[in-house]
């Protein structure tokens, strides 16, 4: 559990596709799944057939450590979402294992004042149905 | 190449038109760019017209512009560039004129973003540009995207949200005398510092209003000309740029790389380099990206935006007034008529007789960034031919 976050009564889900359905369900294993690449060993995000940087289509969700920082962040105060109610974190991390990729995600667990460009995080995953959403909070905060 | 000129311009206001919709926007804009041609228009010479425009409720777009138009003889295309698209139907137009492949080309943008309820706007017109899959069940609207920019810029380049301030103060002062804009109100950085957030680091008053509006533009060759005025404008140069739409792999945070290549080539275009800008309208969606463009254009060294408005060198009597109609900030920000009516401005700039005229300007820019930040187009306009 992650401490003062309560799941939102709704959440709009994703439709995963075919490059989508693993990152969207690693979660199940408590893995965060992002593509690589074996031809240039590089991580990107979002997943695809083929990899962005050389072309190669010998691509493959692989889990990453879940570590990362955050890259920049904004706080929704208003109501754009429906059952989602502000305010609310939304963040680009970038995963340590690869700086290069960062993905957009919720930053939950501590006040949305006192989140900082530069602040360490991990993933936690929040599963609706058969889907599991990263979600990020502080590195360490899980209780 | 053949050299292409502005030989007239017009606009509607940018306002909540909710009695009238795209058919009626477009001919009204169209009228107003005919009656301002120094030698009148027959509209059988125009042979050709692009019309900028994002999405509308009234139906197919190029059928919409040839039928309230009267013109019914003539190709029309319809760009859709995100909101870079106003000066994307310059460029290709231009291409067309300049290719010799016509000398007379209409290009008209428009929008009607007040369609629907304001929560809804955003929703539906955001959700044609972004990924659904990946952003939006995070939180992740349009303005969500230029704000983790911005929240970056300012951690990396000190300026402030004062700063912000600013460019929103700024461009709310430039529209109180332009007919055409939208917010022709004066506001005080105090206001803007406590406005109701949106997204953070964005208040309310740092965020362009919701607009409906049209431009239009007459191109045409420099063989045929003199048929229509003795004080054209040239189109000394376009750009269009591009960066990934997935923000995921974009290194650099702090800049628009998009308006970096697009106005490189712009500028290579015209032959001059930032310095020779004499006034320029620049894509202020909100307050800090105009900051951000000061740098990507090249009117400030890196992380020098903040220093450039507090000088008030972008300002009406500056060195380089950045947004004399009062931008997209005030003004007001129909995506599709945007660019093209930044470049009515620079037109009646450049001739001498804008609402908010900067003193002896011979070189103006206008510059587009959309998709949210995947895109952008500069167009370089002269009354010098060079």
């Amino acid at each position: 559990m992650t401490s003062g976050y309560v799941r939102p009564a709704l959440r709009l889900m994703p439709s995963p596709t075919a490059e989508s359905q693993q990152f969207w369900t690693g979660g199940r294993d408590g893995d965060l799944l992002i593509c690589r690449c074996g031809a240039c060993g590089r991580f990107f995000h979002p997943p695809s057939a083929a990899c962005f940087r050389c072309r190669s289509t010998d691509v493959t969700p692989s889990p990453v450590s879940g570590r990362g920082r955050v890259a920049a962040y904004t706080v929704n105060h208003q109501p754009w979402l429906p059952g989602f109610d502000p305010p609310y974190v939304v963040a680009m991390i970038e995963l340590a294992d690869e700086p290069d990729v960062r993905v957009t995600s919720n930053v939950v667990g501590i006040g949305p004042d006192d989140v900082t460009i530069g602040l360490e995080v991990e993933v936690f995953f929040e599963q609706w149905d058969d889907l599991w959403i990263p979600l990020f909070r502080p590195a360490g905060g899980a209780s | 190449m053949k050299r292409v000129a502005i030989v007239g311009a017009g606009m509607t206001q940018f306002k909540e038109h909710f009695g009238l919709g795209i058919k009626e926007l477009v001919p009204m804009a169209v009228s107003e760019m005919e009656a301002s041609l120094d030698k009148g228009l027959d509209r059988a010479k125009i042979e050709a017209a692009w019309f900028g425009e994002l999405t509308t409720s009234d139906g197919f777009p190029s059928g919409i512009l040839a039928d309230s138009c009267g013109l019914m003889d003539i190709p029309v295309t319809r760009i859709e560039n995100a909101c870079a698209t106003g000066n994307d139907a310059v460029r290709n137009a231009s291409y067309a004129v300049g290719a010799g492949v016509i000398d007379v080309a209409l290009v008209v943008g428009a929008d009607k973003v007040r369609e629907s309820s304001a929560r809804g706007t955003f929703w539906e017109w955001a959700g044609l540009t972004r990924d659904l899959a990946w952003d939006y069940p995070l939180g992740l609207v349009a303005p969500a995207n230029f704000a983790l920019h911005v929240a970056r810029y300012l951690h990396e380049s000190g300026a402030t949200r004062e700063h912000m301030a600013m460019v929103a103060v700024k461009n709310h002062r430039h529209a109180l005398t332009n007919p055409k804009a939208q917010l022709r109100y004066e506001i005080t950085i105090e206001q803007v510092l406590a406005a109701p957030t949106v997204v953070a680091p964005f208040g309310l008053l740092d965020c362009t209003p919701q607009s409906d509006g049209a431009a239009a533009l007459l191109l045409v060759s420099e063989d045929v000309v003199d048929q229509y005025t003795d004080h054209p404008v040239w189109v000394r140069g376009t750009g269009l740029g591009l960066d990934r739409v997935m923000h995921q792999h974009k290194r650099d945070m702090t800049s628009f790389p998009p308006t970096v290549k697009a106005s490189k080539a712009a500028y290579a275009m015209a032959g001059i380099g930032p310095g020779d800008v004499d006034v320029a309208e620049v894509h202020d969606c909100f307050s800090g990206v105009e900051l951000i463009s000061y740098e990507d254009l090249g009117f400030a060294e890196k992380f020098g935006a903040a220093a450039l408005i507090e000088s008030g060198a972008t300002t009406i009597g500056g060195s380089i007034p950045v947004n004399p109609s009062g931008g997209l900030k005030a003004k007001g920000h129909p995506p599709g008529a945007t660019g093209v009516a930044q470049c009515v401005e620079l037109f009646e700039q450049l001739r001498g007789h804008s609402t908010n005229q900067v003193d002896g300007a011979r070189i103006g820019l206008a510059h587009n960034i959309g998709g949210p930040t995947a895109v952008s187009a500069v167009t370089v306009l002269s009354n010098q031919k060079g």
